[in-house]
């Protein structure tokens, strides 16, 4: 009976995983965190994960916004700290699958520090960063992530900051899992969203995705779908490419594809390897820091 | 419910107010603390650090104070009871997230042992120069309880009293200790696990369709969901509604913030921790709190020596502050004596409180050692002449 009824009244299966009570959503035509976060979905069907331990923190920003659009457990935090309430949340109850969707200002500006130290101790979290290379909230301000020569709100004569190449520095600091993708590259991107499900440690996707409003426009760059066109034509997959010679222009070749996937004990496994070595019987190991015993 | 034997050490022991803290910890049932390190409190979590794995739990040690203050919120929405320390500079950095506990209602402690300040400041010298930065530090309307132990006895009993509050009314309590009471080393006694009363969680009896992440109950205060059991629930630092979604109207802001302001405030009377002596009758009362409250206790054995009727006060629970019985004080004594280490922060309140009933005297003093004895005495003098 339900398959006649799908029949009759398909619905998108990604709306299930979405609060639909909470739409419409804030973000702009055109914007692709929309796209992200249907590929997100996709990649909770494909990776058959309970659902019920799929928590997600975001930061703050229209990428912070995630948490409040995805149907699980899902925690809006502070400017910055969605990595460490995500570690926190993570080591008291490791059960839960816990995914940090967040963007490239709250990630690698304010909240750079925490990226790196959950990386050097790979933290069993996934890092989900959606890269518009702007602060696009607060009307498009530059970031560590906008190219040089840039038109931004505060660099009124085009940027000169050096930006950061955001996989390299992921890799450096001990992430198993790197990747990039552009919202162009859905099945690609669903997929590197799936197989992160199955990894254990701190795995990190960077998402470029276009900010028609703020950084397209006013750098005479057209609108979401130009992006579009410009992220086909000029991407490149190169797989296991060494991700030192990741870093963006304004225009020109986009390399995207899985650029790390290694092993490495994650914080949990270190800790009890050296608490079982210290300790011995003496250590006390628990399911969860629950607090009612 | 009991404490869970497991974190109890029980005996008569002989600790300093940092140890005796983190043993309140344990026993109140904390799992969890994420800290970093700074003077004069960082014995509180290195004791943790080592105690913790025997007890099953977790300590991490984070890379900054901004880590530490939301990395424990994490776990206490992960399920744990959690907490961290830290003294002025860091807790300076801890603000944010003492704004985000008190919006999202998440139950936690924090552990100020204060040294003086402002910046850096003296950072093995005992101040109290933090009480108003605990209250008002982070922005926006909401209220705390914060709470003032003068011995290491009552930095075990009172930190236990602190995790008890936080869980009842779901919001960021403190334990507000100084350099001394976190150094002193005297007699701490634990009791066993079986005459320690903890309270649990207010997790939610409904089912997930049936409940609202928000919704007040009848003492204000909402009960939680356990994470991963379907609750799909939603937390936010955005002004929100019952369902803990973004909702950003005038109406709706008004609603919450005089909620979380309302279910401490309505509940003063038992959550105002005091100790009162000889107040009747008393030409002068001495109001303190902390250490200074044991050097105020010598004054006023000097003054009692002279002659001069004085009672004592001393708050326990500093925030919410105890206006009724401190305006009960004003009206039938002719002064109060409020010595503190700073510049004079309790003592507006005192005024505040007093209003103008009686003379409201403020003893200061810069930081860096306690008061001398004599400093209080001759205000009681002054204020007597």
């Amino acid at each position: 009976m339900s398959s006649t009824l799908d029949i009759i009244n398909p619905s998108n299966p990604v709306e299930p995983f979405l609060r639909t009570d909470r739409m419409p959503h804030i973000w702009c035509p055109g914007c692709g965190i929309g796209t992200s976060v249907n590929c997100f979905s996709r990649a909770l069907i494909d990776s058959k994960v309970d659902l019920k331990n799929v928590s997600i923190v975001s930061g703050i920003g229209c990428t912070g916004r995630v948490a409040g659009y995805m149907k699980q457990d899902s925690f809006h935090t502070t400017h910055g700290r969605a990595i460490p309430f995500a570690t926190g949340l993570k080591l008291a109850n490791p059960k839960l699958n816990v995914v940090v969707y967040s963007g490239d200002g709250d990630l690698f500006a304010i909240g750079g520090n925490h990226l790196i130290h959950a990386a050097r101790r790979n933290v069993d979290l996934k890092v989900i960063c959606i890269n518009n290379l702007i602060y696009a909230m607060t009307g498009g301000q530059t970031a560590p992530t906008t190219p040089n020569s840039v038109i931004t709100s505060t660099n009124p004569y085009g940027t000169y900051d050096p930006s950061f190449n955001l996989p390299y520095l992921v890799e450096a600091a001990g992430a198993v899992y790197v990747a990039r993708w552009t919202t162009f590259h859905v099945r690609q991107l669903a997929k590197s969203m799936q197989e992160i499900f199955s990894k254990k440690g701190f795995c990190f996707i960077e998402v470029l995705s276009p900010c028609p409003t703020l950084y397209q426009r006013r750098n005479k760059m057209g609108d979401g779908l130009d992006t579009m066109v410009y992220y086909k034509e000029f991407s490149k997959i190169k797989n296991g490419c060494p991700t030192n010679e990741l870093g963006l222009g304004k225009a020109g070749e986009i390399i995207v594809g899985k650029f790390v996937d290694r092993e490495r004990n994650d914080y949990r496994d270190l800790m009890h390897d050296k608490m079982i070595e210290s300790l011995g019987d003496r250590y006390v190991e628990r399911e969860a820091c629950e607090c009612e015993i | 419910m009991h404490a869970d034997p497991a974190g109890v050490l029980t005996g008569s022991h002989f600790l300093d107010g940092d140890h005796a803290c983190c043993e309140g910890c344990l026993a109140a049932g904390a799992r969890f603390s994420s800290g970093y390190p700074i003077t004069p409190s960082t014995e509180v979590v290195e004791r943790f650090a080592s105690r913790v794995p025997t007890v099953g739990g977790t300590f991490i040690q984070m890379e900054d104070e901004l880590a530490a203050s939301i990395t424990l919120q994490g776990a206490v929405w992960g399920g744990a009871k959690a907490f961290t320390v830290t003294s002025g500079p860091g807790f300076s950095l801890m603000m944010e997230h003492i704004g985000y506990a008190a919006m999202t209602e998440t139950p936690c402690v924090f552990v100020d042992v204060q040294r003086g300040g402002p910046s850096t400041g003296l950072p093995t010298l005992p101040a109290q120069a933090d009480m108003m930065q605990v209250k008002w530090g982070s922005h926006g309307d909401y209220e705390i309880i914060a709470l003032c132990p003068n011995s290491p006895q009552e930095c075990f009993d009172l930190t236990i009293t602190a995790f008890n509050y936080s869980e009842q009314y779901r919001c960021p309590v403190f334990v507000m200790m100084d350099e001394v009471v976190g150094h002193m080393t005297e007699k701490v006694i634990i009791p066993e696990a079986d005459k320690i009363e903890v309270t649990p969680r207010r997790y939610t009896k409904l089912a997930p369709d049936e409940f609202l992440a928000f919704e007040p109950k009848q003492d204000l205060v909402p009960d939680m969901p356990r994470v991963g059991e379907g609750y799909n629930v939603h937390v936010t630092g955005l002004t929100h509604d019952e369902r803990g979604y973004p909702n950003m109207t005038p109406t709706i802001q008004d609603r919450l913030v005089r909620r979380l302001q309302n279910k401490i405030l309505k509940n003063i009377d038992k959550i105002t921790l005091f100790e009162e002596e000889a107040t009747d009758g008393a030409e002068v009362v001495v109001v303190s709190y902390g250490i200074t409250s044991r050097v105020a206790q010598r004054a006023i054995e000097m003054a009692r020596d002279k002659g001069i009727k004085v009672g004592k006060f001393r708050l326990i629970t500093a925030w919410p502050f105890p206006e009724k019985q401190i305006a009960e004080i004003a009206a039938k004594t002719k002064a109060i004596v409020v010595p503190e280490i700073n510049l004079g922060q309790m003592v507006r309140e005192v005024q505040r409180a007093a209003e103008g009933k009686c003379v409201v005297r403020s003893v200061s003093h810069a930081g860096g050692s306690v008061h001398k004895p004599e400093d209080i005495l001759n205000a009681i003098l002054e204020v007597t002449r």
